[in-house]
């Protein structure tokens, strides 16, 4: 039947029982010790010329660093900052950069090989065996240190006068404690910054320090211009980073905006598209938004990276760190990669004069979890 | 004078000082209206040149009446519709050559190979604009970058562009072997269009997101880090930390093992 097989398959093939050798135990009761190898002698050990030969190589490496530091200070005074330089496979580069590089690494590098080339071709090459011994010390010599411990130990009166003892080891134990507490401080519950996490400026204002604002709606504004959006201006198939009204400086002058401005952009940040309403699939991101705009989260629910990578005609949102893909016609649903949970969407409407406002904060925390987070 | 002051009862002397008045406001309007900002003149010849032109080398994929084709299968779509795309995106998808197409695929790459003329690209767009109105191709002036003002424009592109784009321009990847292209070296035209029409997966970002100073901003943006010296020598794409990462991994590293082997080794 094995056989069939086998010539079915071609004689060539490998089974897996064959192939094995079984072995008989023939190793020597010792092996015999095989020395030391043979001492070759080098060139510069058997003839001058060789000798002579490296020398001159020794010398020309030392040589050549100080040409280097030649070279370095006289790019470095003559060479001007604006000049530049083509190098092949390298490209344009600054004619000062490439002197002072070139030349410095020829200072350290003739120094060193220069160095080590004398120590390998002309420095004695003797080869030493040292012998293992055992490592224990003679029994005087143990004696000895007991010995010398203990008066020392009495010189010093520690154990006439305990209170320095007593109080030598209650400053040593103590002083762990500065090390200590503010690591397992941090972990406290009264520290805790899940309040802090889960609020945004879209909460009503300024969130660093944890504590809530009251709701307001705000307007969407455009970053960095910082100017509200109106809903007829975002058409199908745009898309624009937005963050909450009173959070942006100017962006001519830089005054104004939030106090813990890169806090509070960290947390604020929102992506606003506009969608074909037939092509949203979830009913609540139909109704979170307005007219088939809706506004998500910019912060990827995995490690908290910036999600701007937006594809108008597939809607696929990526985040170019880690490359979770989040669906936007389905609630921005993760379709691939390493983040968990979906965005969280922002409700929006429009005010009396047309602008987008937010209808409500996110209904839940934005960004990755942390350990208070349900 | 007499005779027109008789006249001026006559049945017709209405009607004439409306058709004078209509004139008059016709020739001051065309005077003083501001001009859409186009680089040639749309007229019958030229619609009729492009129509011709989209005929032979367009519509087995958009469809005769550039009203977009579908194959069977299912809802894919052989070519989209361009009715309202505008003479701006023929003029972007032609003029850097993504259009026509060769091969069907998830991506119309950029070619050095332009296959029409200016003259037959404006035809074309000619054509496509006059089915439904769209944007214009953009004057010179709206995107000389000498005019734009490069720190504002870099404070707007690393906020609009930049997570696809890369910080310089350089381009990077997307989902499923689509990718967001290097910027270098393309028109300041090109780069206003495809900002103005957003071509295939790129958002569109119109006047109302990104106005027209904000986009010549962007451009002059683009323009001073492409004409910035690298006075470091090679920029390794400018793909930051990556790229520079795996150069001093495979060379800096591979110097020191070579230093290691050599100083380990017995002098002959």
């Amino acid at each position: 039947m094995n056989e069939q097989d086998s010539t079915e398959f071609g004689a060539t093939a490998v089974r897996l029982d064959q192939g094995h050798i079984e072995g008989h135990g023939g190793i020597p009761e010792r092996f015999a010790n095989p020395g030391l190898p043979a001492h070759t002698p080098r060139m510069a050990d058997l003839s001058d010329a060789g000798a002579k030969r490296a020398e001159r190589q020794v010398v020309a490496l030392f040589t050549l660093s100080i040409l280097g530091t030649v070279a370095f200070l006289a790019s470095y005074f003559l060479i001007g900052l604006d000049r530049t330089i083509f190098i092949p496979g390298i490209g344009e580069m600054g004619a000062s950069n490439a002197a002072l590089g070139v030349s410095m690494a020829l200072t350290l590098l003739g120094i060193g090989f220069g160095a080590v080339h004398w120590a390998k071709t002309l420095m004695p090459d003797e080869e030493v065996v040292e012998m293992r011994h055992p490592l224990r010390s003679s029994d005087e010599a143990r004696q000895a240190v007991v010995t010398t411990l203990t008066d020392g130990g009495e010189a010093s009166q520690i154990t006439r006068r305990p209170m320095i003892k007593y109080t030598l080891g209650g400053a040593l134990g103590l002083m762990a404690l500065p090390v200590i507490v503010p690591v397992v401080g941090g972990l406290a519950p009264w520290r805790s910054p899940a309040e802090e996490l889960s609020l945004t400026f879209w909460d009503g204002g300024e969130s660093t320090g944890g504590h809530a604002p009251t709701f307001k709606a705000m307007r969407l504004m455009r970053d960095p211009q910082n100017t509200p959006i109106k809903a007829e201006d975002v058409t199908i198939g745009s898309v624009f980073h937005v963050m909450p009204e009173g959070l942006l400086p100017d962006l001519e002058t830089g005054e104004g905006g939030a106090k813990h401005q890169l806090e509070e952009k960290a947390k604020a940040a929102v992506l606003l598209m506009r969608l074909n309403p037939d092509d949203i699939k979830s009913q609540k991101e139909r109704d979170w938004g307005y007219q088939g705009i809706v506004a998500y989260s910019k912060i990827c629910t995995h490690v908290g990276c910036p999600v701007g990578l937006y594809e108008q005609q597939t809607h696929h949102l990526l985040c170019p760190c880690h490359q979770s893909t989040f669906d936007v016609t389905d609630d921005c649903k993760v379709i691939f990669g390493p983040a968990k949970r979906a965005l969280p969407q922002l409700p929006i409407t429009v005010d009396a004069e047309g602008y987008l406002v937010s209808k409500a904060p996110f209904a839940e925390p934005i960004g990755p979890s942390f350990w208070e987070r349900d | 004078m007499n005779a027109l002051a008789a006249r001026r009862r006559h049945p017709a002397a209405i009607a004439i000082l409306i058709m004078l008045g209509l004139i008059l406001t016709g020739a001051l309007y065309a005077a003083v209206a501001p001009r859409p900002a186009d680089a040639g003149t749309a007229s019958a010849d030229t619609v009729e040149m492009g129509r011709g032109l989209f005929l032979a080398n367009c519509a087995s994929c958009h469809g005769t009446n550039a009203e977009g084709l579908k194959l069977g299968d299912g809802d894919r779509v052989a070519g989209p519709t361009l009715v309202g795309v505008g003479k701006a995106a023929v003029d972007f998808q032609m003029g850097t050559g993504r259009m026509p197409m060769t091969v069907p695929g998830v991506q119309a790459p950029r070619m050095d190979e332009i296959k029409f003329t200016e003259k037959e690209i404006s035809a074309i767009g000619d054509y496509i604009a006059s089915l439904a109105p769209g944007p214009n191709v953009p004057s010179e002036e709206a995107v000389d970058p000498t005019k734009g003002d490069a720190a504002r424009g870099g404070s707007l592109f690393r906020v609009n562009c930049a997570m696809c784009h890369n910080s310089a321009g350089a381009g990077g990847a997307l989902t499923r072997g689509k990718y967001a292209p290097s910027l270098s070296g393309v028109i300041p035209r090109h780069i206003y269009e495809a900002m103005e029409t957003g071509p295939q997966n790129m958002p569109v970002f119109s006047d109302r997101n990104l106005s027209a100073t904000d986009k010549r901003d962007i451009i002059a943006f683009l323009k001073t880090v492409e004409n910035q010296p690298s006075p470091g020598g090679m920029t390794l794409g400018s793909l930051g930390p990556v790229a520079e990462g795996l150069f001093a991994w495979v060379f800096a590293l591979g110097l020191l093992v070579a230093c290691a082997i050599w100083l380990g080794k017995k002098a002959a």
